[in-house]
């Protein structure tokens, strides 16, 4: 598991997927290890219900359909699917509908980049604990999948993919409510997050680009040629 | 040129892994190495989910991982792969097919066993499966592909070599190179090659020699890895007295500190010169590739410099449009959704 962790970490963001079903099928025992641990790029499904887009992922799945949290139906349809109980549903149906609303002020929505191709893709896990005098443990794991391409006839291909994940533990009172606990951690999460993939991760990586040919502002004093004028 | 694109994000999705988990283990769906776009191949797979893999797709599998490995990194995943295989005969045949591949498509550096220079893997310098040339000494390396060392050199026979006439233009554009590799490159190392037609004696027939420049740095400690290859065919053409000239350009960078991120960039151009004499053919290729690397770094550091301004913000705004917080705390006092959207200014 560990060398199968350690090949993730090395192999082209871009190939992910083909590297997951690799190792999946090299490894049949791990699946759920490897499923749960390696977060692949999402595929959305439309609710037949409510014409509305949903995603797939481990955690709406069971045998091969998934279940919609807007109709909490299954898709494809499936016998003696597992539901949540009705408590934790209202929560689901609450929790959906706040992060619609954050979605739609975060992220702009389809719009047209310049020159510019990519994607965008948050997985927030967020495990609660159970309430301790007022208070209750949230376990945030987040991941964020980003993949840019550039075409240009005088820069040619330009492509910048990667993926991080990080985790953050809190305490929290529940008197606000777990929506408004869990939202503000993803928040933060998620600003942070950012901030790392354009700051730490980019950085990086033009950093090692200006060392192996370091821009001419950079280079000590060339020598001037002698033969020429 | 304008290139129109849609970008993909997904939304948000809240839900509660561990009540599924704990209740019935998920079945894994995509268990063979194709990931499945339709339906009907969805299905396909799951029957052949209980047929084992044959020993020829274990090795396609173990090849891919190899050959995707990123620059300076084949020998990590080298021995994860040996690890998660658990099968040293597949092992030891995927090795020893795609560490040649690797190392040609890489152009690896290696030294002479003496340490009086070196040797680039290449298709331009192999001269068999484990011997590559090295023209600058006019020696021949022996290569070990898996360990990735050279073994032994030894002198390069006269077959080997181009002829005296070919090796006038080789050697000085040879000079040329290395003298501008050393000036742009702090650890860069080029080779120049005669790739067709190294038996012509004298002005009157067509050749080609073939530049190959390299930079690569490993630091393993920072999590860090990168490479810069470029490649220039120079065609000479005797009949219309000219030189053209093919450039490819590739660099790449791989920062894996808790996280994987590669930049993966390439960019072909072409250009030509008048055909003169040895040295002034040298001087001016020598300065055409200047021009384009330098050109090229430049429209590298340009992508990157657009990157947090328009591209970043495009996909994810900094802060929502009413240029705070998300109101969390108040979540519950809006009848949902509409007054919030109303609130924020987003009202469709």
């Amino acid at each position: 598991m560990e060398a199968a962790m350690g090949l993730m970490r090395r192999m082209p963001p871009k190939h992910t997927e083909t590297a997951l079903s690799a190792l999946l099928s090299l490894l049949p025992d791990h699946s759920s290890d490897l499923l749960s641990q390696i977060d692949q790029p999402l595929q959305v499904l439309c609710d037949v219900d409510n014409a509305k887009e949903f995603i797939l992922c481990e955690y709406n799945r069971d045998a091969d359909s998934y279940r919609s949290p807007w109709s909490n139906k299954y898709h494809p349809p499936l016998e003696e699917g597992i539901y949540p109980s009705a408590e934790l549903r209202k929560l689901e149906i609450e929790a959906n509908e706040i992060f619609t609303v954050y979605h739609g002020s975060k992220y702009a929505h389809g719009k047209r980049g310049y020159l510019h191709e990519g994607g965008w893709e948050a997985i927030h896990v967020i495990q609660v604990g159970p309430e301790v005098q007022g208070m209750a443990h949230y376990c945030l794991t987040s991941t964020i999948m980003l993949s840019l391409t550039t075409n240009g006839d005088t820069s040619g291909t330009f492509n910048l993919s990667g993926s991080i994940r990080r985790q953050m533990k809190a305490d929290l009172c529940v008197e606000d409510g777990h929506l408004c606990n869990m939202g503000k951690m993803i928040e933060e999460l998620e600003g942070k997050l950012r901030n790392q993939l354009d700051q730490v991760y980019f950085g990086k990586t033009k950093e090692m680009v200006c060392t192996l040919r370091p821009p001419a502002e950079l280079l000590p004093m060339a020598l001037p040629d002698a033969r020429k004028p | 040129m304008i290139f129109g694109c849609v970008l993909h994000i997904h939304m948000l999705y809240v839900s509660i892994p561990k009540f599924l988990k704990s209740q019935r283990p998920s079945r894994p769906n995509n268990n063979i190495i194709t990931m499945a776009d339709t339906e009907e191949q969805e299905e396909e797979q799951i029957d052949e989910e209980i047929i084992l893999l044959t020993e020829e797709q274990k090795l396609d599998i173990a090849k891919w991982f190899l050959l995707n490995s990123p620059p300076g990194e084949i020998q990590y995943v080298a021995t994860d792969l040996r690890s998660v295989l658990n099968d040293d005969n597949v092992y030891q045949k995927a090795a020893s097919q795609a560490f040649p591949l690797y190392n040609k498509s890489h152009i690896v550096c290696l030294h002479f066993p003496n340490r009086t220079g070196e040797v680039l893997v290449s298709s331009y310098s192999e001269l068999s499966e484990d011997e590559y040339l090295d023209p600058r000494t006019a020696q021949v390396g022996k290569v070990d592909h898996v360990r990735q060392v050279c073994t032994q050199i030894r002198p390069a026979g006269d077959d080997e070599l181009p002829s005296p006439y070919i090796e006038e233009y080789r050697c000085a554009l040879d000079v040329e190179v290395s003298k501008y590799v050393g000036e742009a490159y702090p650890k860069g190392v080029s080779s120049v090659y005669c790739t067709s037609g190294k038996d012509v004696e004298d002005y009157g027939s067509d050749f080609e020699l073939v530049v190959v420049i390299t930079a690569t740095r490993h630091s393993p400690q920072n999590f860090c890895n990168g490479s810069w290859g470029s490649i220039w065919n120079v065609e000479f053409k005797d009949e219309q007295q000219t030189v053209e000239v093919r450039g490819k350009m590739q660099v790449s960078a791989h920062y894996f500190e808790e996280g994987n991120v590669q930049l993966d960039a390439k960019h072909e151009c072409r250009d030509s010169t008048v055909f003169q004499s040895p040295e002034d053919s040298a001087d001016s290729l020598a300065n055409i590739i200047r021009h384009h690397e330098t050109e090229y770094l430049t429209s590298l550091q340009a992508s990157y410099s657009n990157l947090p301004d328009s591209t970043f913000k495009e996909l994810r705004r900094k802060l929502p449009v009413t240029r705070t917080l998300f109101p969390w705390h108040n979540t519950v006092q809006f009848s949902l959704t509409k007054d919030l959207t109303k609130e924020l200014g987003i009202e469709k």
